[in-house]
C-alpha cells in the first residue's frame, strides 16, 4: 500500500508543478501585453509633456502636422489618463465628417498704470447648429445643454447676462474689455416669433436664476424696461423692433463662489485643464473688481454668411491690486495673482493662449517680462493699437523645462502716463432731506478737438417720482438740447422710469444731465429688511461712438508712410464703447415698522369720534334733564310694580 | 359795501403777489400740507412736459389732474400766478354774494316767524338783527382771502383753489335758485374730485325748498324736480366727460384721476388720516379698509340731509367740512373753504362748547406740522410717528369744531321751539341734554 501511495503523491507533486509553470507562464504573457500597451501610451503624453526627450520632438511635430483629429482625440485621452478616469471610447478617429463646434480660450493680462493688474478671460464656444428648427437638439458636445435648451425652449435670439462686484474705475483703469455695471445685468433680445414676450422674459429669468444661483427672479416688471435704442442686437439678425427687447438690472446683487462654481460648469473643461484652473474663487474674490458674463448670439459662420452659427462667450475679468498686497513692490506673476499655474490648454481647445499687454513698454524699459516669449500681435483695441505678447499654451515648449508657465513682469520704474479715456461718466445725488432730491450725471467728453454723440439711458425704480421738466442737460456752460428723447413714465409698483436721450457731447468738456425727484412714501411691506440702508438705483448706461485715438494722433506720422496718413482712416475713426456710471444709493423715507397695530387702533379711533359725534347728534334729540331718582327710590318703585301698585 | 370788498380783494391779491415774488414762494410750493399728488403745480407742469414730450400725461403715476384743467394751463400756464389769484377773487365774491342772498333770506323767513309769532317769547335774544348781519358776508371774504391756509394754497398754486373757486360757484348759483348752473358747476366739482357728488342732495333740498316745493315722496312734483336735476347734472358730467375723451382721445384720465382719488397709491404724507393708515395696513385687510374709508365720506349724507333737511346751507357746511376731513387727499385749501363760512354762523357762538379748546389744538398743529415734518425728513431726530400723531391731533380737532357747531345749530333750533330758558316741572331751571 505505501509505494502505490507514494507514487501517487509523487504523481500529485507533478501535476502541481506543471500547473504552476502554466499559471507564472500565463502571467508572464499578459505583464508583455501591458508593457506593449504602456509604450504605446508613452508617446501622447511625451506630445504634452514635453521637452525632457528632446530628440523625440520632432516625431510629435510630424504627428501634429499630419492629422489633427488623431492627435486631438490622444490628447484627449492623454488628459482623461492623468486624472486617472476611465478613457473614453474615442480612441479611434471617429467617422464624423467634421465636428460642428469649436472652442477657444484666452486670457489677457494688462497692467494698470494704476499699478493694478487686469485680467481678462474669454472662452468662446462656437456650434453650427440651429435652436429653433423644429426638430429638437438633443446632441451635445462642447455647447452647454443647459444653456441650449434655454435657447430653443424660450426662443431667445440674443442673450447677455453679467455679474459684477465693484465698480469698475474708468479714470484709473481705462477702458475694460467687456463693460459692466456692478450687481447683475441681463439684457435679451427675443425672436420675433415669441407672442408673449412679458411671460417669456419672466420664466427665462427664473430659469436663469436656477441655472446661475443669482436672485434673477428679482427681476420683473418693476426693474425691466424696453430700451430704444441704446442696445442693439450685437450678432447678426436685423430685428431691431424693440418690443423683443428686455433690459434688467439687480444693482443690489452680490456676486461670490456661488454663481462662479455654476458659471465655470458652463465650460468645456471645467475647472479641470487649460486656464479655468486659474479660476480659484478664493483669489478671484479677494479683488478689486470681479465681473463674469455669458453672451450668446447667432453669428456667421463664414464671410459670405451662407451659414450661422451659435456663439456662447464666457467673460470673466478680474482686477488685482498686488502693489498694496505685495508691500509695495511692483511685480507680479500668474502664482501671485491666481495662486497656480499652467501646465496645459484645455484639451478640447483649438486655441488656447495668453496675451500680456506690452504697448506701454516697447523698449522693456519699464518693465521685464519673464519667461519672453518672441510671439508678439497687434491688434486694435478699442481704438487703440495695442501690442501684445502671446503664449501659445497649445505649443509644448511655451512650458519650457520646468513644464508650467508662470509669466512674471518686474517693474523698473513706476512712470508712463496714461492716455485719459475718451468718454467718462459719472452719477450722484444731490439734495439733502428725505423729500426731494437731484440725480446727476456727469459725462466727459475728453477728445481734444471732436464731438461725437452718446445716447444716455435712465431706468430709475418707480418710488423716486422723476419730474422730466426738470430735467436739464448742460455743457460748457450752455443748455444742450437732446437731439431725441424717449422718456417713459413709472407706473406705482408696476413699471420703473425709462429715460433715453441722444446728447452731443462737444470735445473737451463736462456734460451735466440734472433731474428732480421726489421720494415716495412706500407700504411697511415693500421696504428691504435693512430700510435705512437705503435703496439701489441701477447705472446709467452711455452708449457711443468714440473717435479712435488712432485717429487722434494724426500730425504722429512716425511709422506710416506719408500716402497713408493724409485722411483719417474709415475703420478706425470711431469705436463703439459702453460707459456705465456708478450705482445711487438712496434714502426713503421710513414708516415706524413697529406700529401697524397701534397706528390702525388710533386712525381707526379719530373715524370713530368723527363718526360717534356726529351718530350721536343725527339719532338724538333734545331734552330737558330729569334729576335721577336715588337708588332706593328706584328699588321701591321696581318692588311697587310687581305688586301692581302705582310707583312714588 | 362795494368799496370795502374791493379794498379786501385789493389786500388780498397784493398779499398773495408779494409772496408770489418772495423766496418763499418755492418752499411752499414744497409743503404736503398745502400741496397734495392731485393738486400740485409742479406736477401740473410735468403733464404739460409730458404733453411736449408727446407722452400722454396719464402713461405715468404723476399726473392725475383731469384733462380739463391740463387744457387750461395749456394755455394759461404763464399766467398761472394770476389765474390762481383769480381763482381766489372769484371764490371769495362768490361766498360773499352767496353769503348776503342767503342772510336775506334768513332775515325774511325770520320776519315771517315773528309775525306769526312762533318763535316763544324769550326767545328774543336770538332774534339776529340785520346790524349784526351787515357785515357777515365781508367777513366771509375775509375768512377765505386772509385765512393763511388760502393764502398758503394760492401761493403754492395748488389746484385746490380752482376747485373751490368751482365748488362756490356752484353754492352762488344754488342759492340764487339757478338749477341749471347749479347743476353745471356741480358737475365740474364732481369732474374735478369725485367727493362733491354728495353736495347734491343739499342743492336738492335748498332748491326746492326757494320753489316751494315739499319734501314729499309721495308727491310726483317731487320726483319730477329730482328727475329735471338729476337729468342736468349727469347731463352735463356725461357732456364734461366726453369733452374730456375727445382732447385727450382715450379713456386713461379715467383710472388716473378718479381711481387714484379712490385706491389711494400715493402714500406721501398729507394732513389726512389715509397715508400712515395704508401705509401700515396689512395687505389682506387693505381692500376692506379702503372701502370703509371711502365709505365713511359718503356715508353722512343721507343722515345729515333728513336731520337738516331745513336748513340746506348749514348741510352744504357740513358736507363741505366732512369731505375735507376725511377725503383721501385733504390739503389746507379745502379746510379753508368751509372755515370761511364760520362768520355765517357767528350767531351760534353761545352754544358752542369747546370752541377754545379746537382753536388752541387747530392753532398748534398748524404751527408744529412744519416743526415736525423738519425733525422728520431733514433732521432725522424724530420718525414718522410724530408727523401722524400731528395729523391725527388736527383730524380730531377739525371733527370736534364741526360737531361743535352741529350741536350749536341743532341747539339753538330746539331753543327757538320751545324758549330759551327751560324750566322743569317743578319750576327749577333745567339743562338740556341729548337723548
Amino acid at each position: 500500500m505505501a509505494p502505490h501511495g507514494c507514487s501517487y503523491s509523487a504523481l500529485l507533486l507533478i501535476i502541481c508543478s506543471v500547473s504552476v509553470f502554466i499559471v507564472t507562464d500565463s502571467q508572464d504573457t499578459t505583464l508583455s501585453g501591458g508593457h506593449h500597451a504602456a509604450a504605446v501610451e508613452d508617446n501622447p503624453q511625451a506630445a504634452t509633456e514635453a521637452a525632457e526627450k528632446t530628440s523625440e520632438q520632432p516625431a510629435v511635430e510630424e504627428r501634429r502636422w499630419e492629422a489633427t483629429e488623431v492627435e486631438e482625440a490622444t490628447l484627449h485621452e492623454a488628459a482623461a489618463d492623468k486624472q486617472d478616469t476611465p478613457a473614453p471610447e474615442t480612441e479611434a478617429p471617429s467617422p464624423v465628417p467634421q465636428p460642428k463646434d469649436d472652442f477657444q480660450e484666452e486670457l489677457v493680462i494688462r497692467p494698470l498704470h494704476s499699478g493694478d493688474i487686469y485680467a481678462s478671460f474669454q472662452f468662446r464656444t462656437l456650434w453650427e447648429t440651429d435652436f429653433m428648427s423644429g426638430n429638437k437638439v438633443s446632441h451635445y458636445r462642447l455647447f452647454p445643454k443647459s444653456l441650449g435648451q434655454v435657447i430653443s425652449k424660450f426662443s431667445v435670439r440674443e442673450l447677455h447676462i453679467s455679474f459684477t462686484q465693484g465698480y469698475w474705475r474708468t479714470m484709473q483703469w481705462g477702458q475694460p474689455f467687456q463693460p459692466a455695471p456692478p450687481g447683475a445685468e441681463l439684457w435679451v433680445w427675443f425672436q420675433d416669433s415669441v407672442t408673449d414676450v412679458d411671460g417669456t422674459w419672466k420664466e427665462l429669468t427664473n430659469v436663469l436664476s436656477g441655472i446661475f444661483c443669482a436672485s434673477l427672479n428679482f427681476i420683473d416688471s418693476t426693474n425691466t424696461v424696453q430700451p430704444s435704442a441704446s442696445f442693439k442686437p450685437l450678432g447678426i439678425g436685423n430685428v431691431t423692433d424693440h418690443r423683443f427687447l428686455r433690459y434688467a438690472t439687480l444693482p443690489r446683487e452680490i456676486v461670490c463662489t456661488e454663481n462662479l462654481t455654476p458659471w465655470k460648469k458652463l465650460l468645456p473643461c471645467g475647472s479641470k485643464a487649460g486656464l479655468t484652473v486659474l479660476l480659484k474663487s478664493e483669489k478671484l474674490f479677494h479683488s478689486s473688481f470681479h465681473s463674469q458674463a455669458v453672451h450668446i448670439r447667432p453669428v456667421c459662420q463664414d464671410w459670405q454668411c451662407k451659414t450661422t452659427s451659435w456663439e456662447l462667450r464666457q467673460t470673466l475679468n478680474v482686477v488685482f491690486d498686488l502693489h498694496t498686497s505685495g508691500q509695495g513692490k511692483r511685480e507680479w506673476s500668474l502664482f501671485k495673482m491666481f495662486s497656480r499655474t499652467l501646465t496645459e490648454a484645455c484639451p478640447l481647445a483649438s486655441s488656447s493662449k495668453i496675451y500680456i499687454d506690452i504697448t506701454d513698454d516697447p523698449q522693456g524699459e519699464l518693465f521685464e517680462l519673464s519667461p519672453a516669449t518672441p510671439l508678439l500681435s497687434q491688434a486694435m483695441v478699442l481704438g487703440d493699437r495695442r501690442t501684445f505678447s502671446v503664449y501659445d499654451l497649445t505649443q509644448p515648449v511655451t512650458f519650457g523645462t520646468v513644464r508650467s508657465l508662470n509669466p512674471l513682469i518686474r517693474w523698473k520704474s513706476s512712470e508712463g502716463d496714461m492716455l485719459r479715456p475718451l468718454l467718462h461718466a459719472e452719477r450722484y445725488v444731490a439734495g439733502y432731506g428725505l423729500q426731494t432730491g437731484e440725480i446727476h450725471t456727469l459725462m466727459y467728453n475728453n477728445h481734444p478737438y471732436r464731438s461725437f454723440p452718446v445716447l444716455l439711458l435712465d431706468t430709475v425704480p418707480w418710488y423716486l417720482r422723476l419730474y422730466i421738466h426738470t430735467l436739464t442737460v448742460t455743457s460748457k456752460g450752455k443748455d444742450n438740447k437732446p437731439s431725441y428723447i424717449h422718456y417713459q413714465p413709472s407706473k406705482d409698483r408696476l413699471r420703473p422710469h425709462l429715460l433715453e436721450m441722444l446728447v452731443q457731447l462737444p470735445p473737451n468738456s463736462v456734460t451735466e444731465v440734472t433731474v428732480q425727484f421726489e421720494r415716495a412714501l412706500l407700504k411697511w411691506t415693500e421696504y428691504t429688511p435693512d430700510p435705512n440702508h437705503g435703496f439701489y438705483v441701477g447705472s446709467s448706461v452711455i452708449s457711443s461712438l468714440v473717435p479712435s485715438i488712432v485717429a487722434m494722433d494724426t500730425n504722429i506720422t512716425m511709422d506710416r508712410p506719408l500716402f497713408s496718413s493724409f485722411f483719417p482712416c474709415k475703420e478706425e475713426s470711431s469705436f463703439f464703447v459702453r460707459v456705465y456710471t456708478e450705482p445711487l444709493l438712496v434714502n426713503l423715507p421710513t414708516p415706524d415698522f413697529s406700529m401697524p397695530y397701534n397706528v390702525i387702533c388710533l386712525t381707526c379711533t379719530v373715524v370713530a369720534v368723527g363718526y360717534g359725534s356726529l351718530y350721536n347728534l343725527l339719532t338724538r334729540s333734545f331734552q330737558i334733564e330729569e334729576p335721577s331718582p336715588g337708588l332706593a327710590k328706584r328699588l321701591a318703585n321696581i318692588i311697587r310694580r310687581m305688586r301692581g301698585v302705582p310707583p312714588l | 359795501m362795494a368799496a370795502p370788498l374791493t379794498l379786501l380783494l385789493i389786500v388780498a391779491v397784493t398779499i398773495r403777489a408779494a409772496l408770489y415774488r418772495s423766496s418763499l414762494a418755492d418752499l411752499i410750493s414744497e409743503r404736503v400740507e398745502v400741496v397734495s399728488p392731485l393738486t400740485a403745480w409742479k406736477r401740473v407742469v410735468e403733464g404739460l412736459a409730458l404733453l411736449d414730450l408727446g407722452v400722454s400725461p396719464y402713461s405715468g403715476d404723476v399726473f392725475h389732474e383731469t384733462p380739463l384743467i391740463i387744457y387750461l394751463f395749456h394755455f394759461l400756464v404763464d399766467y398761472a400766478e394770476i389765474t390762481f389769484m383769480l381763482a381766489d377773487v372769484i371764490t371769495a365774491v362768490a361766498l360773499y354774494l352767496t353769503v348776503k342772498e342767503y342772510n336775506k333770506q334768513v332775515f325774511r323767513k325770520q320776519k315771517f316767524a315773528l309775525e306769526a309769532d312762533r318763535y316763544p317769547l324769550d326767545c328774543l335774544e336770538l332774534i339776529r338783527s340785520p346790524k349784526e348781519m351787515f357785515y357777515i358776508p365781508l367777513k366771509v371774504a375775509m375768512f377765505y382771502l386772509l385765512n393763511p391756509f388760502t393764502i398758503l394754497s394760492c401761493v403754492a398754486k395748488s389746484t385746490c383753489g380752482l376747485n373751490n373757486a368751482v365748488l362756490s360757484l356752484f353754492i352762488l348759483s344754488t342759492v340764487k335758485g339757478n338749477v341749471l348752473l347749479s347743476a353745471i358747476f356741480l358737475s365740474l366739482a364732481t369732474y374735478q374730485s369725485i367727493y362733491p357728488l354728495t353736495l347734491c342732495a343739499s342743492a336738492l333740498l335748498y332748491l326746492m325748498q326757494r320753489q316751494y316745493i315739499p319734501v314729499n315722496f309721495r308727491r310726483a312734483s317731487f320726483w319730477w324736480f329730482i328727475v329735471q336735476y338729476a337729468f342736468m347734472y349727469l347731463g352735463s358730467l356725461f357732456v364734461i366727460v366726453c369733452l374730456s375723451f375727445f382732447l385727450l382721445g382715450s379713456w386713461d384720465f379715467l383710472p388716473s384721476v378718479y381711481g387714484f382719488i379712490l385706491s389711494v397709491p400715493d402714500l406721501t404724507p398729507n394732513i389726512g388720516l389715509f397715508w400712515y393708515f395704508f401705509a401700515e395696513m396689512f395687505e389682506h385687510f387693505r381692500l376692506f379698509f379702503l372701502c370703509v374709508f371711502q365709505i365713511n365720506v359718503f356715508f353722512y349724507t343721507i343722515p345729515l340731509s333728513i336731520k337738516l333737511k331745513e336748513h340746506p346751507v348749514f348741510l352744504i357746511f357740513m358736507q363741505l367740512a366732512v369731505i375735507s376731513i376725511f377725503k383721501s387727499y385733504p390739503t389746507v385749501g379745502d379746510i379753508a373753504l368751509y372755515m370761511a363760512f364760520l362768520p355765517v354762523w357767528s350767531h351760534l357762538h353761545r352754544f358752542l362748547r369747546n370752541i377754545f379748546l379746537v382753536c388752541c389744538v387747530l392753532l398748534t398743529c398748524s404751527a408744529l406740522f412744519p416743526v415736525l415734518w423738519h425733525l422728520w425728513i431733514y433732521a432725522g431726530s424724530a420718525n414718522s410717528n410724530f408727523y401722524y400723531a400731528i395729523t391725527l391731533l388736527f383730524n380730531v380737532a377739525q371733527i370736534l369744531l364741526v360737531s361743535d357747531y352741529f350741536y350749536a345749530f341743532l341747539r339753538r333750533e330746539h331753543h327757538l321751539c320751545y324758549g330759551l330758558y327751560l324750566k322743569r316741572k317743578d319750576g327749577s331751571e333745567a339743562t338740556l341734554v341729548l337723548k
